[in-house]
């Protein structure tokens, strides 16, 4: 990054108003930053710290409600905040391009991802449409896709999440901006795909010039891309610096806080114990979907197959993989919520696989799950006493009483047992998810699984949670079966991993073997793209 | 896609089957009998059970039925009771109004409503906007017939622009045929237009707040284009979806339309068969606008993969 050159980028003292009746005044307020040619900047931040906003401001994208009210954003030393629509769309595309988290729903669906690469071409040069064709041709080599022919005239739905997002990068970066802008690129994405699709960030940036302002929640991503970081809270911009400066000797409490949370990638030793009793067993359990159709072929998917787990009591299993590797489905088979259609399931001695419906309901108790998003898993209608109680009730509890262990658990979750008559909304994401463990809790379960429960969580409060699902483990000596796509969540909590991959186990040992000495390629394949993994997160001192 | 078309016809005998059942039921069990109609006011009861026997209505109820679906079989749809004149020859002769009045008040329709719908959506809370939901919620809510009366007194009779009421056919003489099927259509069409301008508006706001829209005007796309081309083809389905299924009200719309303009199509000749208990040509004509209903909607369905790629049958 040379200091001779003009930067790309300025914020100077930028704020945006939050409409009233908000929770803050402003999304962002009197932000400053720039980003030089050649030069990756991280915006690191938790959710609702503004680093999205100031994505938007900057290519003039907010939504009506909110308002820049004060300061500039200079492109190129053009106030882009002066600047009127129509400048606006000129510039969009042509000098500064964003991409976007979700390359699922980012592409237009119904049409050819070629033409939508071609809409931009059309609308900001004059070029024929030989010369457009040969140009996109040419990018798409260049972001390295396949059969760039065959990919030009493919809809989105026939692409994976991988090459969508390098379409989006095809389209974001086939007029050679200046300034490009990635709003957490890599969230949506398997960790494999995630390192190649930086990678390319980095190539092609490097290889332009191009200034990139990449928004992350994911200090892994930072350490692995960024040259200088920012670090925002609720709308504020608390520290910047040098990657390298902000992730080993930060300054900021509330920057150090972020990066202890960070859990690392090196399994704590814990410990193999061997002696609980075994609270579940799995046998070659598999499940086959098979799309039976009269008149057509009918398509076979193996999401599981021949899936050997056992979890004893006080112990955590995790289950790792990709999407798609079936760790979900092994999961809902073992609480029986989808029919498994092959092994056998153990619960204690009891064989639940194919237990008939009516049976099976006295065991439904002995398994719960806390799943993924706290806000789509709770009913918004109804207070979360009434959510917590109502499983134990189902198994004949009196109100009174369930209502007592509701106050009990609330404690134990570490909420107020007041709130019971309050409703979902009214809690935050991280409690949100603690009620969803207390339910699971009051129903006594021996096993608890937790699927991907704290992924949609800031780090922050992931760690919390993780603390507390550990700490409930342990003080009810429960067996936790524990999916996640996130190694290092998994090395923190797990006492033993099962690696999974195409719906099979690939490897399977204790933690520390598993993620000191995996033995499996596709293990080493997954271990060796996880962000940042060369780094070790240090844990400081937040006082 | 031709496996998908196969099943989807074979899947409109059943139906047929149960719209045969209760209409040929219904018409029965409904007191009203077609032989006194016939007969007038001064016959004696041996009259009427002379013209009984010969309709067959004295037939046991399900030897009735088993001669009428075996007529119909063999494309026989026997002979109006009343008419005197068989009910193939009926339909033939009123198809013709029916048929203009539907497919005028369908292109008026759609030509109104999503433009409006689309413009309503972009503008969302604006006057504009709440003039169109304020026109759909009064689209729906007045009847036909009360639209039908008001349009006639001010375009034909105060203004005089447009004839009141009757048909020419549209081979006699093009101009009058549109000069007659102007204020018909415009009354059957203003419920059709609430409700597609209303889904519409519904429909393209869901597709705004789709990823995909931001996309689109982060490549620095006018407003226009964003609109048209991306907003309104992933809007599309749920669209045309309540097009299909608004042709059953188009259906039942042209009952009441026809009376009030003295169209002499489909629509009044139900009443007029329902009026006069003529109990083949009412079972026809049911039947049939439950396979032209069934029909279209699986048009509809196979419309979809124009618009949408990733649907496939």
């Amino acid at each position: 990054m040379s200091e001779a050159k003009k930067p790309v980028l300025e914020v100077r003292n930028l704020s945006v108003t939050l409409p009233k009746g908000a929770d803050r005044e402003f999304a962002v307020e009197k932000v400053n930053f720039t980003v030089n040619p050649g030069e990756i900047v991280c915006l690191v931040g938790e959710s609702g710290s503004g680093k999205s906003v100031i994505a938007f401001t900057v290519m003039g994208l907010l939504a009506k409600a909110l308002k820049p009210s004060a300061g500039e954003i200079l492109l190129q030393g053009e106030n882009i905040l002066a600047a009127s629509e129509t400048r606006l769309r000129e510039l969009r595309c042509t000098r500064m391009s964003m991409i976007f988290q979700e390359p699922m729903t980012a592409l237009n669906p119904v049409m050819p991802c070629g033409e939508q690469i071609d809409e931009v071409l059309n609308t900001h040069t004059k070029l024929d449409a030989a010369q457009r064709k040969a140009k996109i041709i040419a990018i798409l080599e260049r972001v390295k896709l396949p059969e760039p022919e065959r990919i030009y005239a493919s809809y989105p739905h026939q692409l994976s999440g991988g090459q969508r997002q390098r379409i989006m990068i095809a389209m974001a970066l086939v007029l050679d901006p200046v300034l490009l802008i990635a709003d957490e690129p890599t969230t949506a994405l398997d960790v494999t795909t995630q390192a190649e699709i930086l990678k390319l960030i980095a190539e092609l940036q490097e290889g332009q010039g191009t200034g990139v302002l990449f928004i992350t929640h994911d200090f892994g991503v930072v350490a692995e891309i960024a040259h200088r970081v920012a670090v925002l809270r609720w709308g504020e911009l608390v520290e910047m610096g040098p990657t390298e400066q902000i992730l080993s000797r930060p300054v900021e409490g509330y920057t150090k806080m972020l990066i202890s949370s960070v859990p690392s990638i090196h399994p704590q030793h814990r410990g193999v114990r061997k002696e609980g009793i075994t609270v579940l067993r799995t046998e070659k359990l598999g499940k086959v979907y098979s799309g039976k159709s009269f008149f057509q072929k009918s398509r076979v998917v193996k999401a599981a197959v021949d899936v050997d787990l056992d979890i004893r009591k006080g112990e955590t299993l995790g289950i790792v993989g990709e999407s798609g590797s079936g760790k979900s489905t092994v999961a809902r088979c073992i609480a029986r919520l989808i029919d498994p259609t092959d092994g056998k399931v153990f619960l204690g001695d009891t064989e639940i696989a194919t237990m008939p419906a009516g049976k099976l309901r006295p065991h439904r108790r002995k398994v719960q799950i806390v799943f993924q998003d706290p806000y789509r898993s709770m009913n918004p209608r109804i207070t979360v006493g009434e959510f917590i109680i109502e499983g134990p009730m189902n198994f004949g509890l009196k109100r009174e009483e369930a209502m007592a262990r509701a106050r009990k658990l609330m404690e134990t979750v570490r909420l107020d047992p007041n709130a019971l008559d309050r409703f979902p909304h009214q809690f935050s994401g991280g409690q949100r998810q603690r009620i969803c463990i207390a339910r699971a809790l009051a129903m006594e379960p021996e096993l608890l699984i937790a699927d991907e429960a704290v992924s949609a969580l800031d780090v922050s409060v992931q760690k919390q949670v993780l603390e507390l699902l550990d700490e409930i483990r342990q003080r009810l000596n429960l067996a936790v079966l524990f999916i996640t796509h996130d190694l290092r969540v998994a090395a923190q909590i797990c006492d033993y991993v099962a690696v999974m991959s195409k719906g099979r186990v690939v490897e399977y040992g204790s933690a520390e073997q598993v993620f000191g000495a995996p033995r499996d390629d596709y293990t080493k394949a997954l271990f060796a793209a996880a962000p940042g993994r060369h780094w070790e997160f240090g844990k400081f001192a937040t006082a | 896609m031709l496996d998908f078309i196969a099943r989807r016809l074979v899947a409109i005998i059943p139906v047929l089957t149960v719209v045969a059942v209760l209409v040929f039921l219904m018409l029965r069990l409904t007191p009203g009998d077609p032989a006194a109609v016939i007969a007038g006011d001064n016959a004696t009861s041996d009259q009427i059970n002379d013209i009984r026997e010969k309709l067959g209505l004295n037939e046991p109820i399900w030897t009735q039925f088993a001669i009428w679906i075996g007529d119909i079989l063999q494309g026989n749809f026997g002979e109006s009771f009343f008419f005197k004149k068989t009910v193939a020859e009926l339909i033939a002769q009123r198809i013709e109004p029916t048929l203009a009045l539907t497919i005028c008040t369908l292109i008026f329709a759609v030509a109104i409503s999503v433009p409006i719908g689309v413009m309503a959506a972009y503008r969302q809370g604006s006057i504009f906007d709440r003039i169109v939901m304020a026109f759909a919620v009064l689209g729906f809510s007045v009847p036909g017939f009360v639209i039908g009366y008001c349009l006639i007194y001010v375009f034909a009779i105060e203004l005089g622009w447009l004839p009141v009421q009757g048909y020419v056919r549209i081979g006699v003489n093009f101009w009058q045929f549109l000069e007659r099927m102007v204020l018909p259509s415009l009354t059957l069409s203003v419920g059709f237009i609430a409700l597609i301008s209303r889904i519409t508006r519904a429909s393209v706001l869901e597709v705004l707040n789709e990823d995909y829209i931001r996309t689109a005007r982060a490549k620095g796309l006018s407003n226009r284009v964003v609109l048209m081309r991306h907003a309104l083809r992933n809007a599309a389905v749920p669209i045309l979806t309540v097009i299909g299924l608004g042709i059953a009200i188009l259906m039942g719309g042209a009952v009441v339309t026809e009376s009030v303009f003295g169209l002499p199509g489909l629509g009044r000749l139900t009443v007029e068969a329902v009026l006069s208990r003529d109990f083949p040509t009412i079972q026809t004509v049911i039947l049939m606008f439950s396979v032209v209903y069934v029909v279209i909607n699986l048009l509809v369905d196979i419309s979809y993969t124009i618009f949408d790629p990733r649907i496939r049958y």
